[in-house]
């Protein structure tokens, strides 16, 4: 038997590593393509300001770069030291989008940053400009990879199982790489990252226009981030919608994350209500303190007015049932296992081959999984329901950031076209202040997707259960003490030269133009 | 194509793929390893830095690739090894952390932490060059794994049981071929004070790799081996619990050498190629040396690769679950989707990284150094 505290703490681990990594992913996603836009300004007007700009962000990016390669190395470690089953029931499908993203997408940008960061004498400028595109490009292929990857988590199509190896194999690669979860999670997370560089730039524009620094570099980097940062926080809204809607189409466990999401025990009639505030009660299964807004739910699930959304306790049902079919198609793999592999067990096995994944539910029960008692069944089926308040409040808290975004970028761009963003100083401060704003959210949403699949590691096919490797509470102690001690420090540098070169501003160019370098030298502009 | 040729495909791009790490993340690991040795001040250590710089990044993404196509073609493997050898995977990672930080930070901190970066690159070095060695030393001895039908692995192995005398041997080898390129490298790319001292540490280094590589020869033909006892089916569904594996007296890992004889042009190539460099470091053919060091790591990595055919992760514990080439892969249709895959990518990464080192050529010297002072690491 696995020990749950093993699971436990290797879920603790990955969701800390993971969410860690994810700190600096949207900042290279999102700047690494305003650094583009940046030089393809500069290479088309030949402004120098416009190189300067490009230098100087692309030093910030450079920092949090850094980190990024080293919080990903652990990720690709941990599903082998971690996951091992996993590794091993998913490689045949899932490892394939991850060496996709290395050979396509790591190698280009990894090769083409060197160049970014010291190419800029070595190449013409239309070279240099192509490397930095090469680098942004490769940079969102390696986003797309990776949730290739992890929507297949989340909606496992394209591959079944193969009892003779005992895995998930790949039937349709196609199938597997136009999975419509893959589709919304790339878009959706990659404006979410857009928006992360948008709100960066914007907000350390802002401080130098507060302090009155560098007013023509900050203005017009203020611009470019504004412009940019409204359509794409924009894009990230309404594609956030369409992955609600995605979520109530796939499949019941995607289902069941809605349901949580939106704290629905019962099935309510269509149009159903959005929850705007509630305190869910998982134990007694109903909610207190509600405040609904009518037919909004039932628009964002199913944009319709005559569609059901499936509560908790009914889906709850159906799993029911599915467990105990779960359990005959266990009992079938047992025989093919064990000497009775006969074409018409290999027949009725393919007929029942996709319940497999909720019989093995019981696996944290009984070993006997033949003679699962109907209260370990039921037990069973109430694991398929997430805790809801952490779902339920981390979602709000997404949309709720999002929503003060897209007020603030708005305000941002209609300022900058009347070029009166210099006016308010409360303004400028609230830009500041919001940094942390795309921090959050993405946070948040990587929380709800993840945290929203259990209890299993693929939909419907691997419980999170059985995916952990055999390692012992000591060995977890130990490694989430090593990367908590490494990854404290590691973020305390980060912030500190964040903050220094921040401060700085331009004149860490050293080009002899900025505010901190006119008394050595006047400025030309 | 043939499912046992998609195999066999698998097992040689795998090896590529290690080859390639060695040769290119190879120099900067062993510019890393050398970097407290060769150098006396500031100065020096940034030139050796520098004349990384732009490419570590690159490639150390032929490492992150095979880790990526480990666990697409060969799964078991990858869980197995990985889980198996948690606490050296994780030092490997600890030391790895460090190297993107030290390096891009190490130009924004004041002398007192440039010291700390320094020390974070050596160990960086240090400790995925010697445990790699020392995880193929304990490849040659099995590690002591089980599977059960569902492919779950138990281990019965500890950490320091890894530490053994071979395994360790072992260790000093890659130590000493991946120092070796690093050297080899520096002697190419830096200018006057370092690159005569890289040429010196390049010949010494080669005098190391090639004893140290003929002592592992001598132990390993010492060594009881594993041997898979009747026929493996080679084009059948992967599943390696399907065979039985005997441990036979000395001289098992030496056989296929008699078996295949032209897999004896691997050691042959490990040998020669330190050879050159010993003669041909500190000559003016920079190039030629560096070519030759890295035929070295070539060669060694594929001696250790034929010699283990066809089993890659032997278990000591129960060896009829040691994963071979044949029963830990992928299904053939990954394997197919992966061989054009790879067929359409290594060469365009090759192209490209080509494209790259050649626009960076030149020697990183203490005059470039002082003008570009504040662009440079
Ligand atoms: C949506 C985007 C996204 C997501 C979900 C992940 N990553 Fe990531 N990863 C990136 C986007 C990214 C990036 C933007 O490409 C990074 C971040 C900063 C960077 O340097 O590149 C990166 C870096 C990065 C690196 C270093 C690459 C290099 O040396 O250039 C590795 C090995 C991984 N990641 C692996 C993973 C794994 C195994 C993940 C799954 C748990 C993962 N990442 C989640
Ligand atoms: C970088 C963005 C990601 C973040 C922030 C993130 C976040 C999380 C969180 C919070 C958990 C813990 C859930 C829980 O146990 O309650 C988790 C678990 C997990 N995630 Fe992600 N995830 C990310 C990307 C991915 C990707 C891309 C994959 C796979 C491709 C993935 C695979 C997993 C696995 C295997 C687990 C552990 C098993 C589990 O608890 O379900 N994650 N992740
Ligand atoms: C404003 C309205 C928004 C809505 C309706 C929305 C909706 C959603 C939904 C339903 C998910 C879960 C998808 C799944 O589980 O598969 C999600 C995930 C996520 N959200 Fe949002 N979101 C919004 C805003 C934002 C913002 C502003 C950001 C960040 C800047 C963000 C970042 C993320 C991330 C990183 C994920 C995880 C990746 C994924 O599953 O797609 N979201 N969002």
């Amino acid at each position: 038997m696995i020990s749950d505290a093993v699971v436990e703490l290797s879920r603790f681990q990955f969701a800390m590593t993971a969410l860690y990594h994810f700190l600096f992913v949207p900042l290279t996603l999102g700047m690494s393509l305003l650094l583009a836009i940046m030089e393809t300004v500069y290479v088309v007007t030949g402004k120098q300001i416009y190189k300067d700009m490009t230098r100087f962000w692309g030093k910030l990016f450079g920092i949090n770069f850094a980190l990024g390669v080293a919080t990903g190395l652990t990720m690709e470690f941990e599903f082998g030291t971690n996951w091992s089953m996993f590794s091993y029931y998913a490689g045949d499908a899932f490892g394939v989008t991850l060496a996709m993203e290395a050979l396509m997408a790591f190698f280009m940008e990894s090769t083409f940053v060197g160049m970014f960061f010291f190419g800029w004498d070595r190449l013409s400028k239309k070279a240099h400009l192509t490397c930095t595109w090469l680098m942004a490009i490769g940079t969102n292929l390696s986003a797309m990879w990776i949730l290739v990857g992890n929507a297949w988590m989340q909606n496992p199509v394209g591959a079944e199982f193969n009892f003779e190896t005992m895995r998930m194999e790949i039937t349709s690669f196609a199938e597997m790489f136009l999975n419509p979860v893959a589709q919304v999670k790339f878009l959706h997370t990659v404006s979410a990252g857009y928006t992360t560089g948008a709100m960066f730039v914007l907000g350390i524009s802002a401080w130098y226009l507060l302090k009155g620094r560098d007013t023509e570099f900050a203005r017009r980097s203020f611009t470019v981030a504004a412009s940019f940062g409204l359509a794409v926080i924009l894009s990230t809204a309404m594609l956030g919608d369409e992955s609600g809607y995605e979520l109530g189409e796939v499949d019941h466990v995607q289902q069941m994350k809605l349901a949580t999401i939106e704290a629905e025990w019962e099935t309510e009639d269509a149009p159903a209500a959005f929850t705007a505030f509630t305190l869910p009660s998982q134990e007694e299964q109903e909610n207190h303190l509600s405040v609904k807004i009518p037919y909004l739910m039932g628009l964002i699930a199913t944009r319709s007015l005559d569609t059901q959304v499936s509560g908790i306790k009914d889906l709850v049902e159906g799993n029911v049932e599915r467990i105990t079919r779960g359990i005959d198609s266990y009992v079938m793999l047992q025989k093919l296992k064990h000497g009775e592999d006969t074409p018409e067990n290999r027949e009725a096995f393919k007929g029942m081959v996709d319940d497999l994944g909720y019989g093995l539910l019981l696996t944290r029960y009984t070993d006997d999984i033949a003679n699962a008692t109907p209260e370990m069944v039921r037990q069973a089926a109430e694991d398929t329901v997430p805790t809801v308040w952490p779902l339920f409040f981390g979602f709000r808290i997404m949309v709720a950031c999002g929503a003060l975004m897209v007020l603030l970028l708005g305000l941002s761009f209609f300022k900058s076209l009347r070029g009166t963003e210099m006016n308010s100083k409360w303004f400028l401060r609230l830009c500041f202040l919001a940094i942390p704003l795309p921090f959050i959210a993405c946070e948040m949403g990587w929380f709800v997707a993840e945290f929203g699949r259990q209890p299993w590691t693929i939909s419907g096919v691997l419980p999170t259960y059985l995916s952990a490797s055999s390692k012992t509470t000591t060995d977890l102690w130990l490694s989430i003490a090593g990367f908590a001690i490494f990854y404290t420090i590691f973020i305390i540098i980060e912030m500190y030269l964040m903050t220094k070169y921040a401060r700085k501003g331009p004149s860490s160019l050293q080009t002899g133009r900025y505010h901190f370098e006119q008394e050595v030298r006047p400025q030309l502009s | 194509m043939d499912y046992a040729v998609l195999k066999f495909i698998w097992w040689v791009l795998i090896g590529v793929l290690m080859i390639g790490f060695a040769i290119m993340d190879g120099y900067d690991l062993g510019t890393a390893n050398l970097l407290p040795f060769m150098s006396k001040n500031n100065e020096e250590r940034r030139i050796m830095i520098n004349a990384v710089a732009p490419h570590w990044d690159g490639n150390q993404v032929w490492f992150i690739t095979a880790g990526g196509a480990l666990f697409a073609a060969w799964p078991l493997v990858y869980g197995t090894a990985f889980s198996g050898f948690y606490w050296a995977m994780l030092l490997v990672l600890f030391a790895l952390m460090g190297r993107p930080l030290a390096f891009e930070y190490r130009a924004k901190v004041s002398p007192k932490y440039q010291k700390i970066c320094d020390t974070a690159l050596f160990f960086s070095g240090i400790v995925p060059s010697l445990v790699f060695g020392v995880a193929f030393g304990n490849l040659f001895q099995g590690f002591g794994f089980d599977l059960d039908y569902t492919m779950r692995s138990t281990f019965t192995q500890g950490f320091f049981s890894l530490l053994n005398p071979f395994a360790l041997l072992c260790g000093l080898v890659s130590v000493a071929m991946l120092t070796m390129q690093g050297a080899s490298w520096q002697n190419m790319r830096s200018g006057a004070p370092i690159q005569k001292r890289a040429a010196k540490t390049a010949k010494l280094f080669a005098l190391i790799t090639i004893a140290t590589f003929a002592l592992a020869g001598l132990w390993v033909s010492n060594l009881p081996g594993f041997e898979v006892v009747g026929n493996i089916d080679i084009s059948g569904a992967a599943n390696p619990l399907n065979k039985t594996v005997e441990v036979a007296g000395p001289g098992v890992w030496l056989a296929n050498y008699s078996r295949y004889p032209l897999m004896i042009l691997a050691p042959a190539m490990g040998f020669l190629g330190a050879i050159g460099v010993f003669f041909l470091a500190g000559k003016s053919n920079q190039g030629l040396t560096f070519f030759c060091s890295s035929a070295t790591q070539a060669g060694v990595i594929m001696t250790a690769g034929f010699s283990l055919f066809p089993f890659v992760m032997p278990s000591s514990l129960n060896p009829n679950v040691s994963l071979t080439l044949w029963d830990s892969v992928s299904s053939e249709l990954t394997l197919d989707i992966m061989t054009v895959v790879a067929a359409i990518y290594v060469p365009l990464i090759i192209g490209y990284t080509t494209w790259c080192v050649y626009k960076m050529w030149g020697r990183m010297t203490a005059q470039h150094l002082q003008k570009n002072s504040h662009s440079l690491y």
